[in-house]
This record gives C-alpha cells, structure tokens and sequence, in this order.
C-alpha cells in the first residue's frame, strides 16, 4: 500500500434515525499524520459521524475503514483496541475518580491481568501498573501540564481542565487516530489557544493522526491539513482550509448566500408574497 | 435493679451478626444499581433461590453441605446471566419504573417456582456449621450468627479488594462513572451489566444460604429483602460502603427495638430511621447526590 493512504476511510456512510437520514453517502478520507476537522452547522450529522465511526451507532449502509481493513462488524471495544481513541462534546469522565485514575483507565483495553494476580497485587498486576504509570505520569501528564491536579476528583475541576483530563485519558489508549469532539467548545481565547497548541504537540510528539469535529473556525483553519465540511448529513465540500473557507457552497451553508443582493431580493419576494 | 450490660452487648451483637448479612446482601443490591442503574427488587428472591437451591441439593440430592453450597452459588450465576441477557437488557433504555417493576415480578415468579418445587412449607437447613458456643468476652453470641458474620466480612472484603484492583471490578467503576465513556476506551460495557448480575446473584445466593442456615428457609424469606431496601436507601443506592454501614446500623437496630421495645417495634424503628435519614440526605448516608430519575 503507499505510504499516504488513509489510516481511516469513511466510504459512503449512510445513518438515519426513523425516516431522517443524519449521515447521506458521507466519504472522506483521513491520511496518516494529518490533522482532518470536520465542520458543518448544527445538525449537521458531525457528532452522529463520530458516533458511527467509534461503533456507538450502526449505519445502515457504507463502511468505515482503517489502514485498509473495514471495522463496520466491530464492537466499540474492540474499534478502541485497535486505536481509535476519542474525546466527548460534553465530556465523559468517570465521576467519583481521581484525574489519575481517569487517565490510567485509558489503558483498560490493552491490560492482560487475570483475577488472581489482581487479588493478590503482584505478578503481571504489579509490572503493568508500574509500567502504566511511569508513563502516565512522566510522559502525558507531564506533556498536558495537568500535574497539579493529579489527585485530584475530576468533578472538581473547570470545564477546560476536564477536556484535557479526556484528552489525556485517550491518548493513555495509544491511539492511532485520536478523534476529538469538539476539543474547544465553550472554551475563552486563551484556554483555545492551549488546547490547539496541544493537538498540534501531541501531533508531533506522539505521530497520532488527529480526526476532530470542531466550531470555531478560527482555530479549525490554523491548524487542520484537511477540512470537511457537512450539511443535512452531507459532505458539500473538503479539501485545504484555504479552499474550503472560500467554497461559496460553504458559505451559503453558513451565512445563507452571503450575496446581499440575492438575499434582498427574496425579502422583497418575501414581503409581495405576505401582501 | 441494675441495668444488664451484658445483655445488652449480646443482643447489639446478634444485630450486628444479622447486619453483616444486611450488608452482603445490599452489596448484591448496590454492584448492579452501580453498574447498571436497575432498582432490582427481586435481590430478596434471589436470595431465597440460593437457599432453596443449597436445600435442594443437600437434601434431595444428599451432596456434602459444601458441593451444594457450590452448586447453589453456580445455579445462582447461571440464573443471574440468563436472566440479565434476556429479561433486564432487553429494556434497556426504558424508563426506569418498567425495569423495577419487572424485577418486582421476577420476583413473584421466583416465589411461584420455588413453591412448585418445594410447596410453601418452611424447612430446615441442614447442620453444617460449627454448633460450639462463641463468647466474645462475656458476650455469648450464637455459633451460626458468629459464623455467618465472618463469612459475609470475608466475602466482602474479597470484594472490596476486587473492586479496586481487578481489571473487571475497575470496569465496573468506570461504568458506574460514564457509561459512553467505558465504552470508548475498550471496555465492553454490555459483558459489565452481566459480570454485575453474575456476581451479585452469587453474592445473594451465599447471603441466602446463610440466612438460611440461621433461621430455616421458607417460600416468604424474600422478605429479608425488605430490610435490604432500607439498607441501601439509608446507606446510598450506589455506595459500597453505604451498603456495609448501612447494614450493620440497621440489622443493630432492628435487633435492639425487638428486643426492649417488642418484635414488633422491628419495622417501625428501622422504617423511621429510613425517614430521618431521607429527610437530611435523601441521596442516602453515603450516595451520590444526584441520584436521578425514579
């Protein structure tokens, strides 16, 4: 295979609830290290595309693909083990538990020990909780500036801070494409600006490939390599930022048509039509 | 006359005994409230399953008292694996109330199926524990009590250990924590809902054996799920630790209003007990506070 295919291919994923179709035909491919955001109002389909990708829902037709294997008969488990780690559009944190153990759990899918050792703490139990956390907590807590707050119950934290505990956890999972949920939602200025410098940093440092679904433009241009766009379950548009943001299909997606003389003509439609 | 404090310290520990069992079997009741969020009213029933199940098989089946304790902790499993795949996660994501109210009638049917089998006359449990007399200091303290408590504290400590440090007890947690969460890093949230009524049936079904061995068994034992009820509500649907609390407080007070004030001040100290305790937290002594729905 070359080397740029795409480690993840969504082909043609068809998604409906009842009678409404949520995802028509979408397709787009993610390649090996790029960063690949997904844009589009709301409703649009964004977070139901991440659902159907992660296994949570299942599609009534089409097919997601990653380095060339289809996974569609996966379970979520098992999607997970093979390296498709994601964060939540309002954050799913394991309530009660300490940061460190939030993140720890990230590594669930890839433990091997069995009951007895668990009972008695040692063996394989002992190696592999070491193991995890020297590099839980010199390379990823370290990495996220999150040491403060260790021990701390996750429930306490700010909203900023627990997006970054989940970005944490899903990069304990070592993950092959780290999907994000919209990673700055609701966040200010300077807590974006952090969270874009540590996708691009986890992007570097780990190799991941980073698939995200994301609203604020700004950042969603800065530092994607390709963007996709959707509208009513379907992709209008992909490509490089720069092309994407001057698609007039994605303008009108946005702003209406965004021509001022187009749109006072269908008020002026409107109104005769009222009268 | 001189208050007997003897007396008084052998009764408060009967009802500490009979707390012990309070509290294994509200375990039972809290390990699937927490993993699954099903109100399972029929812990009581399972309970007796276990006991009619150790009956069977020592008595009709002439085992040693141990092979059956076994087979009746297996039967248990086996009834709490099938009856999560086909009844409980069939009606997952119904309204709570349907799902408590077909634990209510798992129940009755358990009930009906252990008074076809074995008639509603009550029974004896085989002898199987030691029948020598425990004091503790001065205190005597019935022999099967003694028992039965040190192996409800064993059981539960095996299970608190578990809890936190096997693969499938942190599982648990995590689920109990966020369910879309579990799933999203590999854990497999549905094979969790079984684990949960696997164990806690077994747990039910020892803590039936036990209750058994003490006070003989009979087709209107569920009862006994009762005062499990207020256990977990006084202590906290999903507490561990509330459950254990919870248990030891009401099965010593139960005992103390039955012995000074009349067996049937029972109900009505522990019954007053759960207003008060729901009138300062009504999410239970050790509960989260958001205890939804229901």
């Amino acid at each position: 295979m070359a080397a740029d295919s795409p480690i993840l291919e969504v082909d043609g994923l068809t998604l409906a609830f009842g009678g409404v179709l949520a995802l028509n035909g979408v397709s787009f491919p993610v390649a090996p290290g790029s960063i690949t955001s997904v844009i589009g109002p709301n409703g649009a389909g964004k977070t139901s595309l991440f659902n159907a990708i992660s296994g949570f829902y299942r599609p009534r037709g089409g097919s997601v693909r990653v380095e060339g294997r289809a996974i569609d008969r996966l379970h979520p488990p098992e999607r997970a083990r093979l390296g498709l780690a994601r964060t939540f559009q309002n954050i799913a944190l394991f309530r009660g538990m300490t940061v460190l153990d939030n993140i720890k759990l990230g590594r669930h899918a890839h433990m091997r020990t069995g009951l007895l050792d668990a009972l008695f703490y040692f063996g394989r139990a002992r190696r592999e909780e070491m193991e995890l956390r020297r590099e839980v907590e010199e390379r990823i807590i370290d990495f996220l500036e999150i040491d403060h707050i260790r021990k701390a119950p996750v429930g306490s934290l700010s909203y900023g801070l627990q997006k970054r505990v989940e970005l944490a956890r899903a990069l304990a999972m070592r993950p092959r494409v780290l999907m994000l949920d919209e990673p700055v939602a609701g966040m200010n200025r300077e807590e974006t600006e952090d969270m874009a410098r540590f996708i691009l940093d986890v992007r570097e440092e780990w190799g991941v490939t980073v698939l995200m679904v994301e609203h604020d433009m700004g950042m969603v241009m800065d530092i994607s390599d390709h963007v996709v766009v959707l509208n009513f379950g379907q992709v209008i548009a992909q490509g490089l930022p720069r092309d994407v943001q001057a698609n007039p299909e994605v303008i009108a997606a946005y702003l209406g048509s965004g021509n001022v003389d187009d749109l006072r003509r269908r008020f002026a439609a409107d109104a005769r039509k009222v009268a | 006359m001189t208050f007997d404090w003897l007396l008084l310290a052998e009764v408060s520990l009967a009802g500490l005994g009979t707390g012990g069992l309070y509290a294994l079997t509200a375990l039972a009741f809290v390990i699937i409230y927490k993993a699954t969020r099903v109100v399972n009213l029929a812990i009581g029933e399972i309970l007796m399953l276990g006991a009619y199940a150790f009956f069977g098989f020592t008595a009709t089946l002439a085992l040693p008292w141990w092979a059956a304790a076994l087979g009746a902790l297996a039967v248990a499993g086996v009834f709490g694996a099938v009856t999560e795949r086909l009844v409980i996660r069939p009606m997952l994501g119904e309204s709570p109330i349907a799902v408590f109210m077909v634990t209510v009638g798992l129940g009755s049917i358990l009930v009906g199926l252990v008074e076809i089998l074995w008639t509603a006359d009550p029974r004896r449990l085989p002898e199987f524990m030691p029948a020598t007399p425990v004091f503790i200091g001065e205190a005597f303290l019935a022999p099967k009590i003694a028992y039965g408590f040190l192996v409800a504290a064993a059981v539960i400590t095996v299970f608190m250990v578990l809890f936190r440090t096997w693969r499938g007890g942190v599982a648990l947690r995590a689920t109990a924590g966020d369910r879309a969460a579990a799933y999203s890093v590999g854990i497999n949230v549905p094979g969790v809902f079984s684990l949960a009524w696997v164990i806690a049936c077994v747990v039910a079904a020892g803590a039936g054996i036990l209750v058994g061995a003490i006070g003989g068994i009979s087709s209107t034992m569920g009862v006994f799920g009762l005062s499990v009820l207020v256990v977990v509500i006084v202590g906290g649907l999903d507490s561990v630790p509330g459950a254990l609390v919870g248990g030891l407080l009401i099965g010593l007070i139960e005992a103390l209003a039955g012995f000074y004030l009349g067996g049937e001040y029972k109900l009505l100290a522990t019954f007053s007990l759960l207003v008060a305790v729901l009138m300062v937290r009504p999410y239970g002594l050790f509960g989260t506070r958001e205890i939804e729905r229901l």
